[in-house]
C-alpha cells in the first residue's frame, strides 16, 4: 500500500519507462514460447526439404564421380539423349492426361453421389473410396497381375467375347494407356471426395433460383456450380498435378519404364540413372527438371486462386 | 396417370416439367446405375487380390477362370504369416509408421498451435512455407537426400544408409507438413473467446494447448493421426532407395522385391502379400472413415 | 477491498484512439455499467481492465494495486462473455472448476462451491451435462457460475445477454441483480442497451468515440443529461430536439419554435436561462413523456397547443404521436383512448417543467 502512495509521486517518464521495458518482457515471452513451439517444423523442413532442394542443384553441377564441378555439363548431356526428351514428353503427356480424367471423373462421381439420398451416400462414399486408402504400390501389384502377358484376367474376359488379348504392358501405347488407367483409378477417388465436399457446400437456393429462371442440367452445372467450386478445383487440379508429375510408384511397378523407355517419367528415369546408374549428379539433374515445369503450373493457378480471392 | 390426361388436355407445354417426381425417380436410377458401375471399376483389383490369394499355384497356372476360386485354399496366407522375413517386413512397416506418427505429432501440433494462435515473427512466412513444401515432391529429394545421408554416414560413422531408424527422419517431410496444415484449419475454428476465457481462468500457454484446444480439436487430431500413418505405410520410393538389405525392408519394398524372385512369380504369395500389406489402412479406414475424409477435405478447404 | 481505477487510459492501435484518456473510479461493491454505441470504446476498456488488451498509455489500479503488467490470472478477476465461451469439451461442473483445478484447490473446496453457484443460479441439475446440450440461458449461467465460483474482486460482464432473445434478456437481467445483491462483488458491465444499463446499475458510464460523455446515477443521467448524446442515448423512445431561439416577450422569457409558436418559460427555468445570448441556434429537449394530450386542467409551466399527426403507434397502455415541429420529427405519449388518429389534428402540451435546452453547436445542455 505504501508503494501506491508513492507512485504518484513519481516522475510520468519514469513510469513509462519502467512499463515499456516489463511490457516488453511479456511480449517477448510469449513470442519466445511461439517460435521454440514452432521451432522443430522450422528445422525439419530446413534441414530435410529446403536444404536438400539446394544441394540438388549443387549436385546436378557435378560430374559422375563427383570430384569436378563441370557447371552445366550434365543439362547439355541429356538435351543431347532422345530418351530425355521422350521422358519430358512422356511426363507431360501422362501428368496432363491423367489429371484431366481424374478431375472429370471425380466430378461425376460426385454429382451422382450428390443425387443420392443422404442416408445412403456413406456407404457408396466409403466404396469409392478405397483405391485411394489402399497403398498405392500394393494396389499396382494387382493391376500388374491383371495386365499380367500370360494370365491377364481382362483378356480372358475379353476373350470370351472374342476381342483379342490386349499387350497392357508389353506395347508402347498399351502401356502408356495402362499406365495412365491405373493413376487415374488411384487418382479419381481423391477428386470425388474433394468435390463432394464442394457440392454440398453449394447453398440449395441456387440451384432453386437457377431451375426457376430457366436452366437445363447443363446449365446449373456451368453457371451454378462450377463459379461456385472454383477454388477447390484449382487447389485439387494444383496437388495433382504435383503428385501425378512425380509419380513414381505406379510406372516402376507396373513398367519399371518400359517397353524400351517409352514409359519412362522424371522419377523412375531419374531412380534408373541415379541410383540404378550409381550416376547421382545425373539423377539430380533430370530431378531438377522437374522444377521449371512445377514452378509454371503453380505460378499460374495460385495467381488464379489469389486473383479470385481479390474478387471475392 | 390423372395428372398425364390433364396435361394432354391443357394448353401445350413442354414435357421437360411434367413430373417433378418422376423426373427423380429416373435420375435416382441413373446415379444408382453409374454408381454401381463406377463401384465395380474401383473394387475390382482389391477383390481380384483376394480372389488370387485364395488360390494355390496350381489353379493359378492352370488358367482356369480367373475371376472364381474353384479349390479354395489358406496356404498362401499360411506361407507368408509364419514366414520370419514377411513378419519381418510387417514389423518393420509397424514400427516404422507408429513412431513416425509420434514424431509428426508432436512436431505438428504444437507449431500449428503457434501458428494458428501466437503471432510471432515470420508466423505468416512460415505458414505459407508449409504450404509450399508440398510443392516440392519426394521425387526431386530423394536424391540429394540418398547423397546427403551417404556422406554424413561417412563423416560421422554413424550408420544411416541401409537402416530402417533412417526412415525416421525422412518420413515427417511427408507428413508433418499435411499434418500442420489440417491441425491450423481446426485449431482456428476454435472461438478466440475460448482462449481468453482460459487465460483468464488462469492457464498458461501449455495448460491451454492440452487441457482446452487438444480435447476440443481431437477429430482433427485423430484425422492427422491417419493421415500420418497411411502415409507412412504406403512410402515406396524413400524405403527403396535408403533400404537394401532385406531384414531392414519395410512392407511395400520388401513384398515386390522379395515375392518376385527372379522369373519366376508366385503370384498366390504376391497377391496374398500385397492384402496383407494394404490391410492395416483398409481396417483403419473401415473404422474410421469419417476422420478418414474429415482430414482430406478439411486440409482442402480451408486452404 | 475492491475499487477499480481508471486514470487517464488511453488505447492506441497503431495511430488510431480507441480509448482516448478515461478516469473512472469504481467503489467497492458498486456496479458500473459501461453504456455506449458500437465502437465507442468501452469493450476496450473492459478488456483492459481484465487484462486482455494492452494499455496504451495510464494506468488501472483494482485494489488499490497498479495491474498494468500484471497477467490476467493474478488480477484476481472474472469475466463473463458475450458467446458464453463454455469449453465444450467439459461437463458444467468442470467448466465451473477449471480454473480452481488449475489452482489446485482441494477438492472438497471445490465441489462446495461449485453446489452454492449451482444453488444460487438454479443449475444444481445441469452439473454433469454438457454446453451444446443446454440453452442459451442456461449456458449464461453457466459462465455467470464460473465466475461466482472463482470468488474475484471484480467480475467483468462483456455484453452478455446480447445474445439472448429478448424474453430472456428480462429474465437474466433480473438473475444478474439478483446475485449482485447476494454476492455484492464489484462488477463493471458493458452493454449497448440503455435499458440494461438503467436497471442494472448503481452508476452508468456513457461512452462515446473513447471518451467518458458522463458518469452518473441512472436517474441522474435521466433527468439531468450533460451532453446531447446522452440526453438522446439515455431514454425509450428518444427525447425529442426542435430547433428554437430565446426571446424576451412582454419582460418574460419564452422560447420561440416557429413564427407561429413560442412557449414561455416556467419561472425556474426563466431565471435558469436568463444569461443565454438571445441570438444562438437552440434545441429544445424534452422528453416524449412530457409531450401529451391536453386536459381540461392546465398545471403551470404546460402549454397547450394544436399540431397534426403524421403516424400513430398505439402500444396498447399508451399511444406514441408522431408529428412535425419546426422541421424536427417530435414524438409524444398519449393516453390510448385519446383520440389520436393518423393524419388528424390533436390538442397537445407540452410539460415544460421538465425541459432542457441545448446549444445546437456544441451539443451541451445548458
Amino acid at each position: 500500500m505504501a508503494d501506491v502512495a508513492l507512485q504518484p509521486g513519481s516522475t510520468a517518464a519514469t513510469r513509462t519507462a519502467k512499463k515499456r521495458s516489463s511490457l516488453r518482457n511479456v511480449l517477448g515471452r510469449k513470442s519466445t514460447i511461439a517460435f521454440l513451439m514452432a521451432l522443430p517444423l522450422i528445422l525439419l523442413i530446413a534441414t530435410l526439404v529446403v536444404y536438400p532442394a539446394f544441394y540438388a542443384l549443387h549436385l546436378a553441377t557435378l560430374n559422375k564421380s563427383m570430384a569436378r564441378f563441370v557447371g552445366f555439363g550434365n543439362f547439355e548431356f541429356l538435351f543431347k539423349r532422345e530418351t530425355f526428351w521422350l521422358v519430358v514428353k512422356q511426363s507431360c503427356i501422362f501428368a496432363i492426361t491423367a489429371v484431366l480424367f481424374k478431375a472429370l471423373l471425380g466430378f461425376i462421381i460426385a454429382h451422382f453421389v450428390h443425387n443420392i439420398p443422404a442416408k445412403g451416400q456413406r456407404k457408396w462414399r466409403g466404396m469409392l473410396l478405397v483405391p485411394w486408402v489402399i497403398p498405392p504400390a500394393m494396389s499396382t501389384l494387382a493391376w500388374l497381375w491383371l495386365f499380367d502377358p500370360s494370365y491377364s484376367a481382362f483378356n480372358y474376359t475379353l476373350g470370351l467375347f472374342g476381342a483379342g488379348p490386349i499387350p497392357w504392358t508389353g506395347d508402347a501405347m498399351w502401356a502408356r494407356f495402362s499406365v495412365i488407367l491405373v493413376n487415374i483409378w488411384v487418382g479419381a477417388p481423391f477428386f470425388m471426395i474433394m468435390y463432394l465436399a464442394a457440392l454440398k457446400s453449394v447453398p440449395d437456393q441456387l440451384y432453386e433460383a437457377a431451375a426457376i429462371d430457366g436452366a437445363n442440367w447443363w446449365q446449373r452445372i456451368w453457371y451454378v456450380t462450377l463459379p461456385m467450386m472454383r477454388n477447390i478445383i484449382a487447389i485439387t487440379t494444383l496437388f495433382s498435378l504435383i503428385v501425378t508429375f512425380a509419380n513414381f510408384d505406379i510406372v516402376r511397378i507396373l513398367t519399371a519404364g518400359g517397353p524400351l523407355d517409352h514409359t519412362h517419367i522424371f522419377a523412375t528415369w531419374a531412380f534408373r540413372v541415379g541410383i540404378e546408374g550409381s550416376d547421382i549428379p545425373l539423377g539430380a539433374s533430370v530431378s531438377l527438371f522437374m522444377v521449371p515445369i512445377l514452378a509454371v503450373a503453380a505460378i499460374f493457378i495460385l495467381r488464379d486462386i489469389a486473383k479470385r480471392g481479390n474478387e471475392a | 396417370m390423372a395428372t398425364m390426361t390433364i396435361d394432354k388436355a391443357g394448353p401445350t407445354r413442354k414435357v421437360k416439367y411434367g413430373s417433378m417426381s418422376r423426373d427423380r425417380a429416373w435420375a435416382l436410377r441413373w446415379s444408382y446405375f453409374f454408381l454401381v458401375i463406377f463401384v465395380i471399376f474401383f473394387l475390382t483389383p482389391p477383390v481380384y487380390m483376394l480372389i488370387t490369394s485364395l488360390k494355390s499355384s496350381a489353379e493359378i497356372s492352370a488358367a482356369t477362370n480367373p475371376w472364381w476360386v474353384s479349390r479354395p485354399t489358406l496356404d498362401n496366407y499360411v506361407a507368408l504369416l509364419t514366414s520370419n522375413q514377411f513378419l519381418r517386413f510387417f514389423w518393420n512397416s509397424a514400427i516404422v509408421s507408429i513412431l513416425v506418427v509420434s514424431i509428426t505429432m508432436l512436431i505438428a501440433v504444437p507449431a500449428a498451435f503457434a501458428l494458428s494462435r501466437m503471432r510471432f515473427w515470420g508466423s505468416t512466412i512460415l505458414g505459407t512455407g508449409v504450404f509450399l513444401t508440398y510443392l516440392i515432391p519426394e521425387t526431386l529429394l530423394f536424391i540429394p537426400l540418398f547423397k546427403l545421408f551417404v556422406v554424413f554416414s561417412d563423416w560421422t560413422g554413424i550408420q544411416l544408409i541401409n537402416r530402417w531408424y533412417v526412415l525416421l527422419f525422412i518420413y515427417p517431410t511427408l507428413t508433418v507438413p499435411f499434418c500442420t496444415w489440417i491441425m491450423i484449419g481446426y485449431f482456428a475454428s476454435i472461438p478466440k473467446e475460448l482462449d481468453e476465457a482460459a487465460i483468464i481462468d488462469g492457464a498458461s500457454w501449455f495448460q491451454t494447448l492440452t487441457r482446452i484446444f487438444i480435447p476440443v480439436a481431437l477429430p482433427g487430431l485423430i484425422a492427422a493421426t491417419i493421415f500420418a500413418f497411411t502415409v507412412s505405410w504406403a512410402q515406396f520410393l524413400y524405403p527403396l532407395v535408403f533400404t537394401t538389405s532385406t531384414d531392414q525392408l519395410v512392407m511395400p519394398v520388401g513384398i515386390i522385391t522379395t515375392l518376385i524372385k527372379g522369373d519366376v512369380f508366385n503370384w498366390g504369395q504376391i497377391m496374398t502379400g500385397a492384402l496383407l500389406g494394404a490391410a492395416p489402412p483398409l481396417i483403419i479406414y473401415a473404422f474410421l472413415m469419417d476422420y478418414y475424409i474429415a482430414g482430406l477435405t478439411a486440409g482442402a478447404t480451408k486452404g | 477491498m475492491a475499487e477499480v481505477s481508471l486514470r487517464k487510459v488511453v488505447k492506441r492501435y497503431d495511430e488510431v484512439e480507441a480509448v482516448r484518456g478515461i478516469d473512472l473510479d469504481i467503489a467497492d461493491h458498486e456496479f458500473v455499467v459501461l453504456v455506449g454505441p458500437s465502437g465507442c470504446g468501452k469493450s476496450t476498456t473492459l478488456r483492459m481492465i481484465a487484462g486482455l488488451e494492452d494499455i496504451s498509455d495510464g494506468d488501472i489500479l483494482i485494489g488499490g494495486d497498479v495491474v498494468n503488467d500484471v497477467p490476467p490470472k493474478d488480477r484476481d478477476i472474472a469475466m463473463v462473455f458475450q458467446n458464453y465461451a463454455l469449453y465444450p469439451h467439459m461437463t458444467v461442473a468442470e467448466n465451473m472448476s477449471f480454473g480452481l483445478r488449475l489452482k489446485r484447490y482441494p477438492k472438497a473446496e471445490i465441489k462446495a462451491r461449485i453446489d452454492e453457484a449451482a444453488r444460487m443460479l438454479d443449475i444444481s441439475e445441469l452439473i454433469d451435462r454438457k454446453p451444446k446440450q443446454l440453452s442459451g440461458g442456461q449456458r449464461q449461467r453457466v459462465a455467470m457460475g464460473r465466475a461466482i465460483v472463482r470468488n474475484p474482486k471484480v467480475f467483468l460482464f462483456d455484453e452478455p445477454l446480447s445474445n439472448l432473445d429478448a424474453k430472456l434478456r428480462v429474465q437474466m437481467r433480473i438473475e444478474i441483480k439478483k446475485v449482485h445483491q447476494k454476492v455484492r462483488t464489484t462488477t463493471v458491465y458493458v452493454t449497448h442497451d440503455q435499458v440494461e444499463a438503467m436497471t442494472l446499475a448503481d452508476r452508468v458510464v456513457v461512452m462515446n468515440h473513447g471518451r467518458i460523455e458522463q458518469i452518473g446515477t441512472p436517474n441522474e443521467l435521466y433527468h439531468n443529461p450533460a451532453t446531447r448524446f446522452v440526453a438522446s442515448f439515455i431514454g425509450s423512445p428518444a427525447m425529442n430536439f426542435i430547433p428554437c431561439q430565446l426571446e424576451d416577450a412582454a419582460g418574460k422569457l419564452q422560447v420561440r419554435l416557429t413564427d407561429k409558436l413560442a412557449f414561455p418559460l416556467p419561472p425556474a427555468r426563466a431565471s435558469r436561462y436568463q444569461k443565454i445570448s438571445r441570438s444562438d441556434k437552440l434545441l429544445l429537449g424534452i422528453r416524449p413523456e412530457h409531450v401529451t394530450e391536453a386536459s381540461a386542467h392546465i398545471e403551470p409551466g404546460v402549454e397547450p397547443f394544436n399540431a397534426t399527426l403524421d403516424v400513430t403507434e398505439p402500444m396498447g397502455m399508451e399511444t406514441l404521436i408522431y408529428f412535425n415541429m419546426h422541421g424536427a420529427q417530435v414524438c409524444g405519449r398519449v393516453s390510448p383512448n385519446a383520440g389520436a388518429q393518423d393524419g388528424a389534428p390533436l390538442r397537445l402540451a407540452v410539460d415544460l417543467n421538465n425541459m432542457h435546452l441545448l446549444n445546437e453547436v456544441t451539443g451541451a445542455v445548458l
